[in-house]
């Protein structure tokens, strides 16, 4: 794709059906671990359904301590999932966290014992759109109930009583990641020993709403995505999805990045096709990542997960006064932004320690100097893993581990 | 103890003892290896006490509270490595201006809001330390001293701007904005309503000046001033 001159998202068509088959089996049954929940204990929505049954995909890695003091949890981005330090089943890449966490690192798995799941409404093995409705028998489709943030930490709430963990030493996350892990502090304060929220924000704003409603509906206008059907319609909204992708990643990178990485440089050679083939660099740049996360991602799920991200307003589920959401925790705070980051800039995880510092809560702060935008947080950024690596030393060191 | 001068500065007593001799400082000469005017921030601090350390650095000072007086410190930072210092310290530490941050601070969320040695690189002085008064039952603040002789001398007889152990850069790249004197200082707190509970001066190697001595001796041979303040109308 990236040297073939075309003018619009073409998936290829030999490997579609395999691809298919890979991200179902995926979705129904993940090569991860999987905790099913009977119909007897639901996930209680705030959208005022009763999901059941249900299952949570997840993996882990390091080993539970005698006294279960040393459990981290995870929580993945808006396109992320479980395999934070595993091979991913379809891509075949490595974690998507190697960075941060593994033997030795700021996460140490020779420590801690570390859990990510695959968040409810998402299309790795966790329950969402793309499952089966026990009801009909037929994917969910729409028919799947919204569900929210705080829903996400519910279902890994129960994940964690199913694999015996009462509390958390640490919960962490980047971006919808950090949304779950500032509600995790919120919802169950005395679970959560330290807590570290990376470029994110306690509320989604107004501008990324707009960046979301600018993708769902390029999936939505796509013909295969046929109404939500194209599962059993045996369809897949690969362009829509793939415009989608391709212009929410733009917002998780920076104006210096992209010059630095592309400018104007031309893909093929040095002067325009005067075509609309991708003669630039950036072009065919989004045009391979808008491809391939359509091999890895269900567009159904696509539009739950941003739509979670859009309903999270911390401070508006507490009176409005974010400060009242952490009002007499014991949690240890760090946050963490980035200084090139204008999808979650660094003044929105400015009002979560404004907001801590009014609860008197324990919160350290670190703005990362960094051109690489709000994706940042999963690259190799020295400055981050060593606040990250302070922070979490000490931590343990308080916790006695 | 009441101080030896006749006039207390700018004519008008303060309340209480302002200016007291570092033998009143109970605490300043337990530990070894802590900076000098570290320990005598580490007397006027209570035990459990909850505080706020404003311009932290490496969080050295947070942490000797922290041991010594087991008080549950906060602090804010402008640099980066300081605010990984303080990280790898386990001290809960934003990084932050005083210009900006302080306004977001509840009312009396401190017993103590230390403001050290910065004061003067701020934009609006006032407006911090109004905000120090807010936020902290107690104030403790500490400036570099610019009637010190020194100072004084190199602009009166080489004119130039002074460039001391404590003030080490020159004019064009110096972050202090605000430059006073103790004198001017005590001026400051006259206007905005703050009582001095105590005061010394420390001499040019950090240590507390051993006498009482008259303010303009202080204000002639101190180079730094520490202050601790409360907000008048308000009790301990």
């Amino acid at each position: 794709m990236d040297t073939q001159p075309d003018t619009a998202l073409r998936p290829d068509p030999i490997d579609e059906p395999t691809r298919r088959a890979s991200e179902r089996s995926q979705a129904l049954d993940p090569k991860s671990p999987v905790a099913r929940f009977a119909a007897d204990t639901p996930l209680l929505t705030d959208a005022g359904v009763e999901l059941a049954p249900f299952q949570i995909a997840y993996q882990t890695a390091g080993t539970l301590n005698a006294a279960r003091s040393n459990a981290v949890l995870i929580c993945h981005a808006l396109t992320g999932d479980q395999y934070f330090a595993h091979t991913h089943p379809v891509t075949g890449k490595g974690g998507w966290w190697e960075t941060l966490v593994g033997p030795g690192k700021p996460i140490d798995t020779d420590r801690y014992f570390v859990i990510c799941s695959n968040v409810i409404g998402s299309c790795m093995g966790s329950t969402g759109p793309a499952s089966i409705d026990p009801a009909t028998g037929r994917p969910y489709g729409l028919n799947f109930p919204l569900v929210t943030i705080r829903d996400m930490v519910r279902a890994q709430a129960m994940l964690l009583e199913h694999l015996g963990i009462r509390d958390l030493f640490l919960c962490i996350g980047g971006s919808m990641g950090g949304m779950q892990v500032l509600q995790w502090a919120a919802l169950y304060p005395e679970r959560v020993f330290a807590a570290m929220p990376i470029a994110t924000g306690a509320r989604h704003s107004a501008q990324n709403i707009a960046f979301h409603e600018v993708g769902r509906q390029a999936i939505m206008a796509d013909p295969a995505w046929a109404d939500g059907r194209y599962l059993e319609a045996g369809t897949r909204p690969a362009k829509g999805l793939g415009v989608a992708r391709m212009g929410a990643h733009i917002t998780y990178l920076s104006e210096p990045a992209l010059h630095r990485k592309f400018g104007r440089r031309f893909q093929g050679g040095t002067a325009p096709t005067f075509s609309f083939n991708a003669d630039f660099q950036i072009e065919s740049y989004l045009r391979h990542q808008g491809l391939s996360f359509v091999e890895r991602f269900d567009a159904n799920a696509y539009l739950y997960l941003t739509r979670a991200m859009d309903y999270f307003d911390l401070a508006e589920d507490h009176g409005g006064v974010l400060a009242n959401a952490f009002r007499g925790t014991k949690t240890r705070f760090c946050v963490i932004s980035f200084t090139s980051d204008w999808l979650f800039p660094t003044r929105d995880s400015r009002a979560i320690v404004h907001a801590l510092n009014a609860a008197a809560a324990p919160v350290a702060f670190v703005e990362v100097e960094s051109d690489k935008g709000h994706d940042a947080f999963l690259l190799d950024e020295p400055a981050m893993f060593s606040a990250a690596r302070g922070f979490i030393d000490a931590a343990a060191r308080a916790r006695g581990l | 103890m009441r101080t030896a001068l006749g006039k207390p500065p700018l004519g008008k007593a303060q309340h209480g003892a302002p200016w007291e001799s570092a033998d009143a400082l109970p605490h300043a000469a337990e530990g070894s290896g802590a900076r000098v005017d570290h320990l005598v921030v580490l007397g006027l601090v209570p035990a459990g006490a909850r505080v706020l350390d404003i311009g932290c650095g490496d969080g050295s000072l947070l942490a000797l509270l922290r041991d010594r007086r087991g008080i549950d410190g906060r602090g804010i930072e402008l640099s980066r490595e300081g605010v990984n210092a303080c990280l790898a310290r386990g001290l809960s530490v934003i990084q932050g201006d005083a210009d900006t941050d302080l306004a977001n601070y509840p009312d009396r969320a401190f017993d103590v809001v230390v403001l050290s040695q910065t004061i003067q690189a701020t934009r609006n002085p006032r407006v911090v330390l109004e905000h120090l008064l807010r936020i902290g039952r107690q104030v403790i603040i500490s400036f570099p001293n610019f009637g010190h002789w020194r100072v004084r001398s190199e602009l009166a007889f080489r004119g130039r701007m002074p460039v001391t152990e404590i003030m080490p850069d020159a004019w064009w790249e110096t972050p202090n904005i605000h430059h006073c004197t103790i004198r001017d200082f005590v001026g400051l707190c006259r206007v905005i309503g703050a009582r001095i509970e105590t005061a010394t001066a420390l001499d040019a190697r950090g240590r507390p000046m051993r006498f009482a001595m008259p303010w303009w001796v202080w204000n002639l041979f101190g180079a730094q001033g520490v202050f601790l303040l409360r907000r008048e109308g308000v009790e301990s």
